[in-house]
């Protein structure tokens, strides 16, 4: 071997380890980026969860016992607040898929100026804080509110129609509020599908509505899936509105935890609640992954 | 693939389509054969797709008539005018497997299920993919894709196949292979095929006609080799095929390159504004000596001299005509010798290939 080649080959050699080490150094860096929202998360999120978590272990005096968990059981208070919960949670979900579906499909129709004003609705209202659009829809539906004394005046009822403080208002508050969560990821799959697929369904003999149920349907379930799961989490723990517009009547999860702190001051009830309400949220998406097959929706 | 069915002619007559101000079909009428390959071939905005989709039914048109043999289509729906279509984005079903798709036509029009399974797989065995249909669409390439798109045009046997320039998303190996394979399917298959691409090689290699758009009217229409030899306008004759050419003055018939009269066998078509000289690389024919006195005399000096592989292109400098290029088959050059850079050569440009266009069509 020559000292030209022996040189070569020994450069080579060094080129191989320069070049690892600044692989090393290069995902060290993205580690090293990635820390402060990891910390930010343990310390803000998973820590306190943790900590309040453990407090449904232990009962009023102290000691280790499942006493909280056994009570959301066998209290019928309890269960009444679970059934009136899921009921609303489900009515509010239903209906803002009957609403939003029909206005997402609308949307990817107009033109795509018209959309994006329209967008500007559904959106300014959602930059809306949630205590002044629940008390707008408090005004709106009380007993001499605008609805009813309109109503009224055009002599379609006699009596006033109660709206507010109970189960109907809540659903009409909760529903506007979660309109836009189904909205948004719906919309934005429905204007990925591919126009030329609904045409080619068309083109090879499907009729309009054919070509909707069999290939845009289909296509858009995974937005409507996200929109789905969105409004059925948000409104399983959600607390403003049912507090204010179900007026003391509509008892949910989340005012239940509320009142058995701040009336009660039971920490382990509320916590054992408060584990309950992240499990069954867990479990809803879990069950919908299945019910859906989410795998096969989204393998493109 | 037999069928029952007989493929249909098409009858365009005064079709018409404004978008605004711009004319995207300008009364456009055009008869086509029953089982005939015809191509639109035409820029990018030039109607040619306008045109397909009006076909299709997609496009609603202002005017005209629209007539698949003798039954007018202008009001159906498309999902009544019984055609098959292929997309350039394939347009297939992501959700569904390879032999859901093809099957997709058979499922809607009622064919039972076992049907169904037997026709979808003797499509996929005619564009070879038998044995693919349970894979998913995502494990397909792009070229079995396009296989695919295609088996499912076809599988209900429609009299008419409409495709949307179908190859131009194929690597230009796999494209060039399609183009021959969608040739030879088209002459088992009983249908009427209208094609749109604005490849004007691709054009060539697969029509039967071949019609020229631009500006939402066609130019011509024509076989490949009459569109390619007789262009009726300098358009079509700069868009098919390469050339260079030269403004010549036309005067009783004959035209006039500089001081020469121009000797063609070719008629000389009606236009405006003025004529031109249209010179395809491939014609010109280098002499070793003088030019003789039956062809015209296109002799210059050569400026450039660059290989290409399966030819050489010489670039020459001709008093009247400009810049002229001459493309030697490689194998010719290699034997013949090539001449050098600043060499004054001989070339003979013959009355048989000498096409003179004017600018416009009438």
């Amino acid at each position: 071997m020559s000292v030209a080649e022996l040189n070569g080959a020994a450069q080579t050699l060094q080129n191989a380890s320069t070049l690892k080490s600044e692989e090393r150094r290069e995902s060290l860096t993205f580690l090293g980026l990635s820390m402060p929202a990891v910390l930010a998360i343990l310390i803000v999120v998973f820590l306190p969860i943790f900590w309040l978590s453990s407090l449904s272990f232990y009962n009023a005096a102290g000691e280790l016992s499942m006493e909280n968990y056994a009570r959301i059981f066998e209290s019928a208070l309890y269960r009444r607040t679970f059934v009136v919960t899921f009921q609303i949670t489900i009515a509010v979900t239903v209906i803002c898929v009957l609403l939003g579906y029909p206005l997402c499909y609308w949307l990817t129709k107009v033109p795509d100026r018209t959309a994006a004003i329209l967008m500007v609705f559904v959106l300014v209202p959602f930059w809306t804080s949630v205590l002044v659009r629940t008390y707008a829809w408090l005004v709106l539906l009380q007993r001499n509110g605008v609805i009813n004394s309109s109503l009224m005046k055009l002599g379609v009822i006699q009596e006033p129609l109660q709206l507010a403080h109970n189960l109907t208002g809540s659903i009409i508050g909760m529903v506007h509020i979660m309109l836009p969560f189904l909205v948004l990821p719906l919309y934005a799959t429905m204007r990925g599908v591919d126009t030329d697929l609904v045409r080619a369904a068309v083109g090879l003999g499907s009729s309009p509505r054919g070509a909707f149920w069999r290939v845009f349907f289909p296509m858009s379930l995974p937005g409507l899936f996200a929109g789905i799961v969105l409004v059925f989490i948000l409104s399983l723990g959600f607390f403003v509105t049912p507090a204010l517009l179900g007026g003391g009547k509509v008892q949910m999860l989340a005012q239940r935890i509320e009142s058995t702190i701040t009336v009660y001051s039971n920490w382990g009830a509320a916590s054992a609640l408060g584990v309950v309400l992240l499990l069954l949220a867990l479990a809803m998406i879990w069950l919908m992954n299945r019910v859906f097959g989410l795998d096969k929706l989204f393998m493109r | 693939m037999s069928s029952a069915n007989q493929s249909l002619p098409i009858d365009i007559s005064s079709l018409s389509k404004a978008y605004g101000a711009v004319k995207a079909l300008d009364d456009v009428s055009l008869n086509i054969a029953a089982g005939e390959f015809l191509t639109l071939l035409g820029p990018s905005g030039s109607g040619k797709t306008t045109l397909l989709m009006a076909l299709a039914g997609f496009v609603r048109p202002d005017g005209g008539s629209i007539r698949f043999g003798d039954r007018e289509m202008i009001a159906t729906p498309p999902h009544k005018r019984g055609l098959g279509m292929v997309f350039q984005s394939y347009a297939l079903f992501p959700f569904m497997t390879v032999a859901e798709n093809v099957a997709y036509p058979l499922k809607i029009r009622g064919v039972s299920k076992s049907d169904q399974k037997t026709r979808a797989e003797r499509a996929l065995d005619t564009v070879q993919l038998g044995g693919y249909g349970d894979r998913r669409i995502t494990q397909m390439s792009g070229g079995q894709r396009q296989r695919v798109a295609l088996a499912r045009a076809m599988v209900f046997e429609p009299q008419i196949i409409l495709m949307d320039e179908p190859l131009s998303a194929l690597d230009k190996k796999l494209r060039e292979h399609m183009q021959i394979e969608l040739k030879a399917l088209h002459q088992k298959l009983d249908a009427t095929v209208v094609y749109v691409t604005h490849d004007q090689r691709e054009a060539l290699t697969m029509s039967d006609r071949i019609a020229v758009v631009n500006h939402g009217r066609i130019e011509q229409v024509e076989t490949p080799e009459r569109l390619y030899r007789q262009p009726h306008s300098f358009f079509v004759a700069d868009f098919v095929g390469e050339s260079m050419s030269a403004p010549v003055k036309v005067a009783n018939d004959r035209a006039h390159l500089g001081e020469s009269v121009l000797k063609s066998d070719l008629p000389i078509a009606q236009g405006s504004g003025g004529h031109r000289l249209v010179i395809r690389p491939e014609l010109l024919e280098v002499t070793s000596g003088a030019v003789p006195e039956t062809a015209n005399d296109l002799s210059g000096r050569v400026n450039d001299i660059i290989y290409q592989g399966d030819s050489v292109l010489v670039i020459v400098q001709n008093d009247n005509a400009g810049e002229i290029n001459v493309r030697v088959p490689a194998n010719r050059a290699g034997q013949t010798g090539l001449p050098s850079k600043g060499e004054q050569i001989g070339l003979a440009l013959h009355p048989e290939d000498t096409i003179i266009v004017p600018e416009h069509v009438s």
